[in-house]
């Protein structure tokens, strides 16, 4: 479990995140959503501990990240797993050894057993065969599974993914929401992702943080968010004729 | 007048938070390794990429440099007082003293700086160095530190090849009509002081390390895209060739007078 107590963050004379606090649940896919310029990816950073926070406290099941010295942090580092807006792939290195990565930093496997795991990621994630293929070899879609087969090669207690679906088609979208709740359930991870897409939340959201200029607006499960009044949510949320019309048939 | 101290001051700030940066990441750059056997790779991959890969260009230069330098040399003695064979023993001090540790160095800071720059500053607009942090990895040791020892230990390798490529340009600029190549050897070997080859050395491990290491710093901490990472290197490569000069003088002072 992760909680989070009235963070803030300020770049120069701006605040970016205003005093947010909430929690994210073992096994549960929590969805942050928000227009851009929210202060989503921000939000993100700061939980991870790439951004350091102004205020306020980050627990990881009673760890505190603030107060955690660099070794710590690092130990902290290795249960989670991470899946960047860009996917972030070594350009240098082949799938294989971007999936890898973390192994050969910090594991005691041997080279088969290493190759084992890279396979059963790639696998999971439903890719085949592309183990010595470049990342720019690879369509956006592909890219993003083999980041998020980096993500759970080391088992990660954490998993976060930025945008996981942006500038995907709707359908391979949906398969990569799935296949992130499928890991959630089936690893048992704490899994928090940014997302502005509907689809998303419509599909995958158990717990969902709706942020507006940087604070906690709105707060609920994925059928509360459908019958909700709140109006920062309703114009978000129901901004397009589709959503519009499955809340009046809802 | 207020306007001039203002400025000068901010200047004044700007450089010394910079230089603060720069002292900051390097002390985080020399840390234990995560695990030395990915290190070693990465040395590896750098030392071949940033080293051997300059062999060609440092090879072509030094020939061609030595052979104008001699034709140059023998044109401006043109003295019946002065034998021929001086002319070999000014190029070898030219090559040695100069020539090959600081010229070499500034291309190589063209060549390498703007190369470790944009790699690393595309790392960090593409969020490869955010990857690399939140998996537990210390991004400064990983991506600096091979390539600071890379070139630390291959570039006086790589000097040494050019002294040596820069006399036989010498001597085949001599070969083709200039003077008698026998007198040539016989200036190359006259009032050889070994000392100038260690002070050579010395420079020359300053300067890759000077090249690495400012050319990681404007690369590791570039924000926005492309046009910033392009910027940075730009500007990657400007610093580092002020510091090799300004280190040459420094250090010639310290070795040499």
């Amino acid at each position: 479990m992760i909680e989070v107590r009235d963070i803030q963050k300020k770049f120069g004379d701006t605040t970016v995140l205003k005093g947010i606090t909430t929690s994210f649940r073992q096994g549960v896919t929590s969805l942050i959503i928000g227009e851009s310029g929210a202060g989503k990816t921000v939000f993100l950073k700061s939980l991870v501990g790439l951004h350091g926070i102004d205020q306020g406290e980050i627990f990881y099941d009673d760890r505190q990240l603030g107060k955690m010295n660099e070794d710590e942090q690092k130990a902290l580092r290795t249960e989670m797993g991470m899946v960047f807006q860009g996917n972030a792939l070594f350009d240098s290195l082949n799938i294989e050894e971007n999936v890898i990565f973390a192994l050969n930093m910090f594991s005691e496997m041997s080279a088969a057993e290493k190759k084992e795991r890279a396979d059963f990621c790639l696998e999971r994630v439903n890719l085949k065969g592309v183990n010595n293929r470049k990342p720019a070899e690879l369509s956006g879609g592909m890219k993003k599974r083999v980041a998020i087969a980096r993500a759970i090669a080391l088992n990660p207690k954490y998993l976060f993914c930025d945008e996981p679906n942006s500038g995907l088609d709707p359908r391979t979208a949906i398969l990569i929401d799935n296949l992130l709740q499928e890991i959630t359930h089936e690893f048992n991870i704490t899994t928090v992702i940014n997302t502005h897409d509907m689809n998303s939340v419509v599909e995958i959201g158990e717990h969902i943080i709706f942020i507006k200029d940087g604070a906690k607006a709105w707060e609920g499960g994925g059928e509360e968010i459908l019958h909700t009044d709140n109006k920062a949510v309703t114009d978000f949320v129901f901004s397009s004729e589709l959503f519009r019309k499955i809340r009046e048939k809802s | 007048m207020q306007n001039y101290f203002y400025f000068s001051d901010m200047f004044l700030i700007t450089w010394i938070r910079t230089l603060g940066r720069y002292w900051l990441m390097l002390s985080r750059t020399f840390r234990k390794p995560e695990n030395w056997n990915e290190y070693k790779k990465a040395f590896f991959r750098d030392l071949d990429h940033l080293g051997v890969d300059s062999l060609g260009i440092v090879a072509v230069i030094s020939i061609f440099v030595g052979a104008v330098v001699t034709i140059q040399t023998n044109y401006n003695l043109q003295d019946p007082l002065i034998p021929d064979y001086y002319v070999a023993l000014a190029v070898r001090e030219s090559i040695i003293l100069e020539f090959s540790p600081t010229i070499v160095s500034l291309i190589l800071a063209g060549k390498v700086g703007s190369n470790i720059a944009s790699t690393l500053g595309s790392m960090r607009v593409s969020e490869q160095i955010d990857a690399l942090e939140v998996m537990g990895v210390n991004p400064h040791a990983y991506l600096i530190m091979p390539k600071v020892v890379a070139l630390v230990l291959f570039n006086p390798i790589l000097i040494i090849i050019s002294m040596f490529l820069g006399v036989i340009g010498g001597y085949l600029a001599a070969y083709f009509g200039i003077f008698s190549t026998q007198d040539f050897i016989t200036g190359l070997q006259l009032e050889f002081n070994a000392y100038y080859v260690s002070y050579a050395l010395i420079k020359t491990v300053v300067f890759a390390f000077l090249i690495t290491s400012i050319s990681a710093f404007y690369g590791f901490f570039v924000k926005g895209g492309a046009i910033e990472v392009g910027v940075n290197a730009t500007k990657a490569v400007v610093s580092s060739s002020v510091a090799i000069i300004v280190a040459n003088y420094v250090l010639t002072q310290i070795l040499l007078v």
